[in-house]
């Protein structure tokens, strides 16, 4: 945050009068689609059940910590969001949110979510909400974003909390299967956002954001992201023989891995003569795997969790 | 104010912002509402043995 982005927000027109939805988009709506979804799967696996309204209203003050997470972000990024082509509507640089108001939203809507959720379930998830925000808001925007090319890697883990949020909401502990969901999400995001960077013409360079595809080149990104793909496969198989795993989820993970796992092989195969002559075909449809993974590994161990009432889900 | 002119166009906007900080207030509520009433209810008989033994609430369940 400098006086530069204070000066451009003002410059563009900035009239102090935003609608509700200005300030909605500076919670980063799409980001919280995917902590609602992985911090309600993380909660309906537990194997203790929580009062519908209560997880309800977790869900939400979970959904609220990630948004006011994003506010803090806009309000530190604001100098670089205008210098970016894909951020440059973001609120703040639009000119219709002032820093100001986006440092207080998220402040305030921090402060909110932590303590509602501390009073509507328990100290530990609380605190675990506390730190994520603590973590995506500082360790990651302020400190790594701009100084170092593994900030992907590191910054993941704030995107990896919600299911370990989730589960400790019902059971009040962290567990192994709670460590796993994490470490599912942790270790996927480097190879999705790399996969994601080979095809995509960034700005990220202008902005003075070190990404690695620039600092390390792309060869090297190519290498890391077989890497990571490699490193979540016996995590992601592993999650399978825990309380929360059984048949469909292994069959799930199984397939999707040896999918995702192809694909980062071909992708560590290819050089740039070779993806830039067919558009970045492998790299594109490996991002779109990525997203399917996510989702469907997530999707199964909640449909193993609506299933084991049933006697159908589980070992 | 409509009587004499059109409603601004800025005043349309605060409407709209001050109807979603409404509804974000009244959702505020019922949620704490909510959160009280499923607390207490679903908390047994929270007055059982918290300070002393009372006679009066031992049943067979109990005993």
């Amino acid at each position: 945050m400098t006086d530069v982005s204070y000066q451009t927000a003002k410059s563009a027109g900035q009239t102090g009068e935003a609608q509700f939805g200005d300030y909605f988009a500076l919670l980063k709506p799409r980001v919280m689609s995917l902590v609602v979804f992985t911090a309600l799967v993380g909660l309906l696996v537990a194997p203790v059940g929580v009062h519908p309204f209560v997880g309800f209203c977790a869900i939400l003050f979970i959904a609220v910590g990630a948004g006011a997470s994003g506010s803090l972000n806009m309000w530190w990024d604001a100098d670089i969001d205008v210098v970016m082509k894909r951020t440059a509507k973001r609120p703040i640089p639009a000119g219709k949110v002032t820093p100001d108001e986006a440092l207080g939203i998220g402040l305030a809507l921090s402060g909110f979510s932590v303590v509602l959720l501390w009073l509507a379930t328990n100290a530990l998830a609380a605190f675990l909400l506390a730190f994520t925000i603590f973590f995506y808001a500082v360790v990651y925007s302020m400190w790594l974003k701009r100084s170092t090319p593994q900030n992907i890697v590191i910054g993941g883990a704030a995107g990896a909390f919600p299911p370990m949020i989730g589960w400790v909401v019902a059971t009040g502990s962290i567990s192994v299967e709670a460590v796993l969901m994490f470490m599912l999400i942790f270790m996927w995001t480097p190879p999705h956002f790399w996969a994601l960077a080979l095809f995509m013409k960034s700005d990220y360079d202008d902005a003075g954001v070190p990404m690695l595809t620039v600092t390390h080149g792309r060869k090297s990104t190519r290498r890391h992201i077989l890497a990571y793909t490699l490193l979540l496969f016996p995590l992601a198989i592993g999650t399978a023989f825990t309380s929360i795993g059984g048949p469909i989820y292994l069959v799930t993970a199984v397939v999707l891995n040896v999918w995702f796992l192809k694909g980062a092989y071909d992708i560590w195969r290819r050089d740039e003569t070779q993806a830039e002559a067919d558009n970045y075909k492998v790299e594109k449809s490996v991002f779109k795997v990525s997203l399917l993974y996510l989702f469907l590994h997530f999707g199964a161990l909640l449909v193993e969790a609506v299933l084991r009432p049933y006697g159908l889900g589980g070992w | 104010m409509g009587y004499f002119r059109a409603d601004h166009e800025l005043h349309d906007r605060r409407k709209g912002r001050n109807l979603g900080v409404a509804a974000v207030l009244i959702g505020l509520i019922v949620i704490v509402f909510g959160l009280t009433y499923v607390k207490i209810t679903s908390g047994g008989s929270l007055e059982g043995f918290d300070h002393t033994v009372r006679p009066a609430l031992i049943t067979e369940d109990t005993q």
